[in-house]
């Protein structure tokens, strides 16, 4: 493993391939700031630069985007709550919140360091156990993940406000119904569609997060400007600065975050998306009762979580492409195409016959990582401006980039009409005090949820056991009624 | 004036016994979003066509929606102003327009040529215990739910009806077939790997990297003899099981033009095909050219729906 790490230093340590990490973390960090456009645009984007490259430089050139994608995408996210990219989502819930205080400094300082923490503990834990956790990614069946998602679900009540149970649980399930829209895998019929050809691939997740989160936000803000105070940002190098308490706080968070999130990327069937949302649901849930009002309300911990699960997740995606040759994402199956395409094959041999590739890509992620936190730290002040635009210019600004984002990825005007339609419907729940992060879990959950259950249902010819037969399975089981039991038990406990 | 003398220049040049090309410029209506099976087609034939200088101007449409049916729509009902337009489609049109997920069909366009195949293979894990598809055929009739089949694709896709074709010559029962379908031929193989199903049926391009990776083992392929390319996969056909099928990925025009445009365009396919660029792009992605044009491949369009069709009333995906 050693010279594994010297062969990849001594690839990654040329002056052209570190100017490659820097191009590639540049690159995606830009795209990935449009919302909208995520890593695989930005991968498809620079697939074409890399043909001729050695097989390494080209997979550190990419690498580096789909980092620099997702930092980039949480950028976006925390100014104008309109999340760049699926895995930014949940990072808007406290960093929006945090900016519009006038932190907007010390939420993208968070972020980056988060993503900078989340990245490189994942490159350890990715270095140390990488041929282990191949046999990882193919132990869960679909009983399993079935099983993840209803673990995922019962953290729904850490989303929800103080008192707001109720209606957390009905976006939860207005999420759920969303989701079933489109042709049903299992048994290949279209449900919901009205007839209406766009509607047959579904609504997609990141227009539903634009045309609630965004959208919604814009329009409240002419609707109710009293309402979304905006103090004015502290734009000072200072404001970066983080105390030692406020370390101490979201240290803890930072590992708990990176160590769930790598495990879910791990998984060919969950992802980024995933794996921010149960981070954020957990911290939530494990947050002292005097601290828990705080989240959605601009809580470090709340932004930390997402941000160090969502790259330590993309990290931990690259365990099943690069020993298996399986992608379990849109992106990384973008990036099993350019490794072919530069005559390279994953797989269990990849590290034997072409050690430099694979070792390179992980040491390149080492450096990815610190450049992405320098490129960015001294950057973010400038950035921060963008909040300084007056609001009648700001609200046209952000409506004509989420919608433009939203156009970019499917070039289907449907889409744009249907996104104003949801933001109108979303305005009018806002206004009647309707929690819109609980629509999204429910949303991103659903889809997996029901396409499992019928899977492990199928698989196990009608039978039901596969919840307590499999460890993992009644592992997740457990831990999903421990979720659910132990807010009740710490209420009833706090009372004798 | 401006006019004239283009028009001059082009009555000139098209006089001209070797015109180095037939096609000002190619637009590619891609039916999918970035970074899918037909967007990298298009851009593949679009990259060779520049370098091989056959045309000078190419540019790319992506417009997804609908399963492709939303380009297809767009496509027709602009057909004045989509003079230089190709749009890229393959096997899942026929398929598609017979379970009426869109009202179009290839009728209503007008088919160019088709580029290259996919064929179709079935894929074991490497420590499977069957070894070829009789091995299958087996345990199939013992107890068709000890074969349960993944594909990357919904219920009814190609990856599941190839199969029941396949199990159906063989002498089995094709609605018995138990198809567990995966969001994506990735997941899918995550599944077969992780011993939740036994075998995969999807597309060998696919299946081929994932079969180099020494994972897994393809026991069959749907090609009508050996691949050049990787001579170490048997055909069903040498099994014993006369199935072929190819998954084509081919260029559409829109209805209406001038007939000599139809003729340029395949004439520019047809060249592409044979140039050293076109080659190199074939060869990095591990494409199987597939060359038909005109009305060899309406007539391929046609006998591929009948078979499809009726395959699929027998399975019971489509009311007879």
């Amino acid at each position: 493993m050693l010279d594994g790490i010297l062969i990849g230093l001594e690839t990654v340590l040329t002056l052209q391939n570190l100017m490659f990490v820097l191009l590639g973390c540049l690159a995606g960090t830009l795209i990935g700031m449009l919302p909208g456009l995520g890593p695989i645009s930005a991968i498809a984007l620079m697939i074409p630069v890399t043909y001729g490259f050695e097989p390494a430089s080209g997979m550190i050139l990419l690498a580096g985007v789909y980092y620099g994608a997702i930092f980039g995408g949480s950028t976006s996210s925390i100014l104008i709550n309109a999340p760049g990219v699926a895995g930014t989502v949940a990072t808007a819930f406290d960093g929006y919140p945090l900016a519009r205080s006038g932190q907007a400094g010390k939420a993208l300082a968070t972020a980056a360091y988060a993503s900078f923490a989340g990245g490189t503990l994942a490159a350890v834990l990715l270095v140390v156990t990488a041929p282990l956790l191949a046999d990882v990614s193919l132990s869960f069946q679909s009983a399993d993940y079935f099983m993840l998602m209803v673990l995922g679900l019962s953290l729904v009540s850490a989303f929800a406000a103080e008192g707001e149970h109720l209606k957390a649980l009905m976006m939860t399930c207005f999420g759920l119904m969303l989701s079933t829209v489109g042709t049903d895998l299992s048994a290949g019929v279209q449900r919901f569609t009205f007839g209406r050809m766009d509607l047959i691939d579904g609504i997609s997740f990141l227009m539903l997060a634009m045309a609630t989160f965004a959208l919604t936000e814009a329009l409240m803000m002419v609707l109710k400007p009293d309402q979304v105070q905006q103090r004015q940002p502290d734009l000072s190098h200072a404001s970066l600065k983080m105390t030692g308490a406020e370390i101490r706080e979201i240290a803890p968070t930072i590992s708990r975050g990176s160590v769930l999130g790598f495990f879910v990327g791990v998984l060919p069937g969950a992802g980024a998306t995933i794996a921010s949302f149960l981070a954020y649901g957990l911290e939530r849930m494990l947050a002292h009762p005097t601290v828990k009002p705080l989240f959605g309300k601009g809580s470090l911990r709340g932004l930390a979580a997402p941000e160090s699960a969502n790259n330590a997740a993309c990290t931990g995606s690259f365990v099943p492409l690069l020993t298996l040759g399986i992608p379990g994402s849109g992106t990384t199956a973008v990036l099993l195409g350019a490794l072919i395409a530069y005559g390279v094959q994953p797989g269990p041999r990849l590290f034997v016959d072409e050690p430099e590739i694979f070792w390179s890509v992980i040491v390149s992620m080492y450096f990815g990582n610190i450049i992405l936190l320098v490129l960015n730290l001294p950057l973010i002040p400038y950035i921060a401006r963008l909040l300084m635009v007056p609001r009648p210019y700001l609200v046209p600004l952000i409506m004509f980039f989420s919608l433009m984002g939203v156009y970019l990825v499917s070039f289907n005007d449907f889409d744009i009409q249907m996104m104003v339609f949801i933001a109108l419907v979303a305005v009018g729940l806002r206004l009647l005090a309707f929690p819109m992060a609980p629509l999204l879990l429910g949303f991103i959950l659903g889809g997996m949820l029901e396409d499992n259950l019928r899977r492990a249902v199928t698989l196990s010819d009608g039978s039901l056991a596969f919840l307590w037969e499999r460890p993992i399975s009644l592992t997740l089981l457990v831990l999903t009624l421990v979720a659910l039991v132990s807010p009740l038990l710490r209420r009833w406990l706090s009372r004798h | 004036m401006t006019r004239l003398c283009c028009t001059l220049l082009l009555l000139l040049s098209s006089a001209l016994p070797l015109k180095a090309e037939v096609l000002p410029e190619v637009h590619f209506l891609i039916p999918a979003g970035p970074g899918g099976g037909w967007d990298g087609t298009a851009r593949g034939v679009g990259e060779a066509m520049v370098k091989s200088h056959l045309v000078d101007d190419v540019s790319f449409e992506n417009l997804s929606g609908g399963g492709g049916g939303r380009a297809i729509a767009k496509l027709i009902e602009t057909a004045d102003r989509q003079q230089y337009t190709l749009l890229i489609s393959s096997t899942p049109m026929v398929v598609r327009s017979l379970q009426k997920v869109f009202p179009q069909s290839f009728r209503d366009l007008v088919p160019v040529a088709t580029v290259i195949a996919d064929y179709s293979a079935f894929v074991v894990p490497s420590d499977s215990p069957l070894q070829n598809f009789a091995d299958v055929v087996a345990q199939f009739a013992s107890d068709p739910r000890s074969v349960k089949v993944a594909g990357g694709s919904v219920k009814g896709s190609t990856d599941h009806f190839i199969f029941a074709k396949a199990i159906e010559m063989a002498g089995g029962d094709p609605r018995k077939v138990v198809y567990i379908p995966y969001d994506g031929g990735g997941k899918a193989m995550a599944g077969i790997l992780s011993g939740e199903t036994q075998l995969l049926s999807t597309g060998l391009s696919e299946a081929i990297d994932m079969a180099r990776a020494g994972e897994a083992r393809v026991i069959a392929i749907t090609a009508p003899a050996r691949l050049p390319d990787a001579p170490e996969l048997p055909t069903l056909t040498e099994q014993g099981y006369a199935l072929e099928f190819a998954n084509w990925r081919g260029f559409f025009a829109a209805k209406g033009l001038p007939a000599q445009r139809y003729a340029d365009m395949q004439e520019t396919i047809a060249r592409l095909l044979a140039t050293p660029e076109f080659e190199a792009v074939r060869k990095r992605n591990g494409w199987t050219l597939l060359h038909r044009e005109g009305t060899d491949f309406y007539q391929f369009l046609e006998q591929q729906e009948q078979e499809v069709g009726q395959l699929m009333r027998n399975l019971g995906f489509l009311r007879p």
